[in-house]
C-alpha cells in the first residue's frame, strides 16, 4: 500500500479514480451472489477480476470500504428493543466518556453531535440494542452508572418502525 | 425460521468476507457447508430480509461525500405522509420513526458535503417542516455484532 492510501483522519475524502467509482456503483447494493463475485463484477465493468480485487483490497485497506460482510436486519433477528440514548455529558469530558460508551458490547454505534440549545441538549449519542425494551433500559442504567455525575441528562428514543433502509448510495 | 446454519452464516459474515476467486467456497469450507448451499441461503435471508444487505459497507466521507442525522417533529396525522415525503429523497439512507417530540429520525449520504444543507433545505421546502441537523463531530465505535 502506497504512503497515500495510508489510514487518514476520519472527514479527510481518499482519491478514488472513474475505475473505483463504477466499482462502488456497481456493489452498493451488493455483492453479486455468484461463485466468482470479483469475476462477475470485472465482466460487468470490463476490466481483468484481479484488478477489481486488487482495487476492493485497496478500498478495504484505506477505509474507503468499512468491511465487507452482511448487515442484519436486527428486528429480524429478535433484537426488538432498539433504543437511541442521548446524554448531556461535559463536552471536556465526551472523548474519554465516548470511548468507554463506544466500548461496552451492547452499544453498536456512539457519536458526538452539535447540541440544540435549549431543546436539545445532548452531545453524546449511543445506540442500545437489546431483545425488549426493558432490556434496553437496564443497559442505559448501568450506562448512567458508569457515567455517574458525568451524567447531566439523559433520554431513550425507542424505534418504533424502520421507515426507510437502504443504506448509501452513490449517484451516477 | 432460522436453523442453525442460517445462524452460523449471518455471525459470520458479519465479520468479513475474503477478496479471491471463490469466496463463498471460502466461507463454506469454514462453515462447513457447500458454496451453493451458502449463496442459496445468502439469497433467501436477504429475500426475507433478515438480511439487509450483503457487501461492501463504503465510508461515506471517505468517498468525500456527506453524511448526516437530522430530526424532525412531525404531528401524528401527517407522519407518513411526511414519511413518504423524506423517503422519497435518494439522499436519505437510513429512516426511523422514534417515540419523542422528535419522532423522524433519518440519516442523508451526499456526493458532496455541501450538498448536506442543500438537501436538508429541499426538505424542508417539501415537507413543510424544519429539519434539526446533528452531524456526527466525533465517532468513538461502529461495531455491534448481532448474534443471530
Amino acid at each position: 500500500m502506497s504512503e497515500a492510501l495510508a489510514k487518514q483522519p476520519d472527514q479527510e475524502a481518499c482519491i478514488i479514480d472513474e475505475i473505483d467509482r463504477a466499482l462502488i456503483q456497481a456493489t452498493q447494493t451488493g455483492l453479486p451472489l455468484s461463485p466468482h463475485p470479483y469475476h462477475t463484477l470485472a465482466t460487468a465493468l470490463d476490466i481483468d477480476a484481479d484488478e477489481v480485487m486488487r482495487r476492493m483490497q485497496r478500498m478495504l485497506e484505506s477505509g474507503i470500504i468499512r468491511r465487507i460482510g452482511a448487515v442484519p436486519n436486527h428486528y429480524a433477528l429478535g433484537y426488538k428493543g432498539n433504543g437511541m440514548s442521548v446524554w448531556n455529558v461535559a463536552d471536556e469530558n465526551i472523548t474519554e466518556l465516548g470511548k468507554r460508551i463506544g466500548a461496552l458490547d451492547y452499544v453498536s454505534h456512539c457519536y458526538q453531535r452539535p447540541r440544540h440549545l435549549p431543546d436539545w441538549p445532548y452531545n453524546l449519542f449511543a445506540m442500545v440494542h437489546g431483545h425488549d425494551r426493558a432490556e434496553v433500559a437496564d443497559k442505559v442504567a448501568a450506562i448512567a452508572r458508569l457515567l455517574g455525575s458525568d451524567d447531566r441528562g439523559h433520554e431513550i428514543l425507542f424505534s418504533s418502525r424502520i421507515l426507510k433502509k437502504t443504506g448509501l448510495r452513490l449517484g451516477s | 425460521m432460522l436453523d442453525t446454519l442460517d445462524r452460523a452464516i449471518i455471525n459470520e459474515l458479519q465479520g468479513g468476507f475474503p477478496i479471491c476467486e471463490s469466496p463463498y467456497a471460502v466461507v463454506a469450507e469454514q462453515l462447513g457447508t457447500s458454496e451453493g448451499e451458502l449463496i442459496s441461503r445468502l439469497q433467501r435471508l436477504l429475500d426475507e430480509k433478515i438480511l439487509s444487505r450483503f457487501g461492501p459497507m463504503y465510508h461515506a466521507e471517505r468517498l468525500g461525500g456527506g453524511l448526516t442525522l437530522a430530526a424532525m417533529a412531525i404531528p401524528d396525522e401527517q407522519f407518513d405522509a411526511v414519511a413518504d415525503q423524506v423517503n422519497a429523497f435518494p439522499e436519505v439512507a437510513h429512516n426511523y420513526a422514534r417515540e419523542h417530540e422528535l419522532n423522524m429520525w433519518f440519516v442523508l449520504a451526499t456526493e458532496t458535503p455541501q450538498r448536506i444543507d442543500e438537501v436538508i433545505r429541499e426538505i424542508e421546502a417539501t415537507t413543510g417542516f424544519n429539519v434539526i441537523n446533528m452531524p456526527k463531530e466525533e465517532e468513538f465505535f461502529i461495531g455491534l455484532r448481532f448474534e443471530a
